[in-house]
């Protein structure tokens, strides 16, 4: 009985076979979101698809270059505009050097506590955007730059409007940022206007960013901007994350609706900053938090 | 040019390239799942050239380069492979043209999982414009078909008889 010809013998049937395959995928699925015991395998199949990666990254590398070919013939308008601009932003760190040498100064008359010792100088890695997932649902992106470029879990990523969103997961050439419209990241921000402090969240919607838990009576107003505090030590303080859009005063319930838009080109940009946090001298080297998803 | 094995990895891999494209804005919306249609066009008219198990390897790694969680996509491939396995011979019956509706359902089901999958890690549902990306692969279902078609034509050889 056991010869069975070569001809008929198959493997499981169609559905034998699906269903091993579902109770493989979501013993993966579960490992990925909340056991988390083998982080290497997805390194790498990371490293596996990186060179493919690449490659779908030529024809916008072609595009690029076409791009400067033709802005070529403008270098020169072009490099007359940038010098304007440069003297002008020049004139205005000095004025900033000069102002905050000043306030150190006056914090020493005044005999205050030195404030929080935050790191706030930055070293910057420029890191192009390697692919933009069409997931409605986790709203990451892919950097070119990873480990074997220094770059660390938990660096703040930034454009030349402002905070962009956070590094989550490493590969050795590549690295993944949780931009700040995803849901399970959050930022502590502070209110140009009157320094009043809070959290900004992601909601999972491109362009929105939630305020949650201030009270009705809160004084913010339509237009706000609001920038990062420092506090928490992941994002260096200052830099402009977000616009109030608009504020729903529900008298009957605990507290506010705000909504804001980033300032940021979330999802517009090719190029991006990577900033590390130079830890101060004084301090002891700290680890940087890394937000965790899933964890809010 | 016979559907020779190579034939057939070479094509996932190309499909798993054009995933991987750099798109932005309406182009990203409307980007078909390449890989889908060309794990589709396998298993209905060459079934058992490639297996779930390589369906499912295909889907961890674009699961890592959609930055998704790992097993979504893997899963909606094996889905995608176990419909065209099981509805292939009937789907064959049809031109690629009837065939494209019929495709269309199976890339939509494929959807269904992906957003099944999400849905247990507490997201929102996707807004409609999600669907856009089956409508498109339902249409390039056509020109795909026709092409591995013309590639797979062997030439008739002339010492035959």
């Amino acid at each position: 009985m056991e010869t069975v010809p070569q001809f008929f013998r198959h493997g499981p049937g169609p559905f034998t076979r699906l269903f091993v395959f579902i109770l493989l995928s979501c013993l993966l699925i579960a490992e990925d979101t909340r056991l988390k015991y083998f982080p290497q395998f997805r390194q790498t199949i990371g490293v596996i698809i990186f060179p493919l990666q690449k490659i779908a990254y030529i024809p916008a590398n072609i595009y690029d270059q076409i791009g400067e070919f033709i802005a070529s013939f403008y270098l020169l308008e072009e490099n007359e505009k940038l010098r304007r601009i440069y003297l002008d932003n020049r004139e205005q760190l000095l004025k900033l050097h000069a102002l905050e040498v000043e306030n150190v100064q006056l914090r020493k008359l005044l005999g205050a506590v030195q404030q929080i010792e935050t790191a706030t100088k930055t070293k910057a890695v420029l890191a192009e955007i390697l692919s933009t997932p069409r997931d409605p649902f986790s709203h990451k992106i892919t950097l070119n730059k990873g480990s074997q470029h220094h770059i660390q879990l938990g660096q703040a990523v930034i454009d030349d409007q402002g905070i962009v969103g956070q590094i989550t997961q490493l590969y050795p050439w590549s690295s993944e940022v949780t931009l700040l419209t995803d849901k399970d990241h959050s930022v502590p921000v502070q209110v140009v206007r009157n320094s009043l402090r809070s959290v900004v969240s992601g909601t999972g919607k491109n362009d929105e960013l939630e305020l949650r838990y201030l009270s009705v009576n809160t004084d913010i107003q339509q237009g706000d901007l609001l920038v990062t505090s420092g506090i928490g030590g992941v994002y260096p303080p200052g830099i402009p994350v977000a616009a109030v859009l608009r504020i729903e005063r529900d008298p009957t319930g605990d507290f506010a609706q705000i909504i804001s838009t980033p300032v940021a080109g979330v999802d517009r940009n090719r190029q991006v900053l990577v900033l590390a946090l130079v830890q101060p001298e004084s301090n002891e080297s700290q680890e940087i938090p890394a937000i965790e998803p899933g964890k809010n | 040019m016979p559907a020779s094995n190579w034939f057939v990895a070479a094509s996932l891999i190309a499909a798993l390239i054009l995933n991987f494209l750099p798109l932005q804005g309406e182009f990203l919306l409307l980007r078909p799942d390449f890989l889908a249609i060309t794990i589709a066009y396998w298993n209905i008219n060459y079934p058992h050239k490639m297996g779930m198990s390589v369906a499912f390897g295909l889907g961890l790694m674009m699961d890592v380069g959609n930055a998704g969680i790992l097993g979504q996509h893997a899963l909606a491939y094996c889905i995608v492979v176990y419909l065209t396995l099981v509805f292939g011979r009937r789907l064959r019956l049809f031109t690629p043209v009837k065939q494209a509706p019929q495709i269309g359902l199976v890339l939509l089901m494929m959807q269904w999982a992906i957003v099944l999958v999400a849905l247990s890690t507490d997201s929102l549902l996707p807004d409609w414009q999600y669907y856009l990306a089956t409508v498109a692969g339902a249409l390039l279902w056509v020109p795909v078909s026709y092409l591995f078609t013309l590639l797979l034509r062997q030439k008739p050889d002339p010492d035959a008889l």
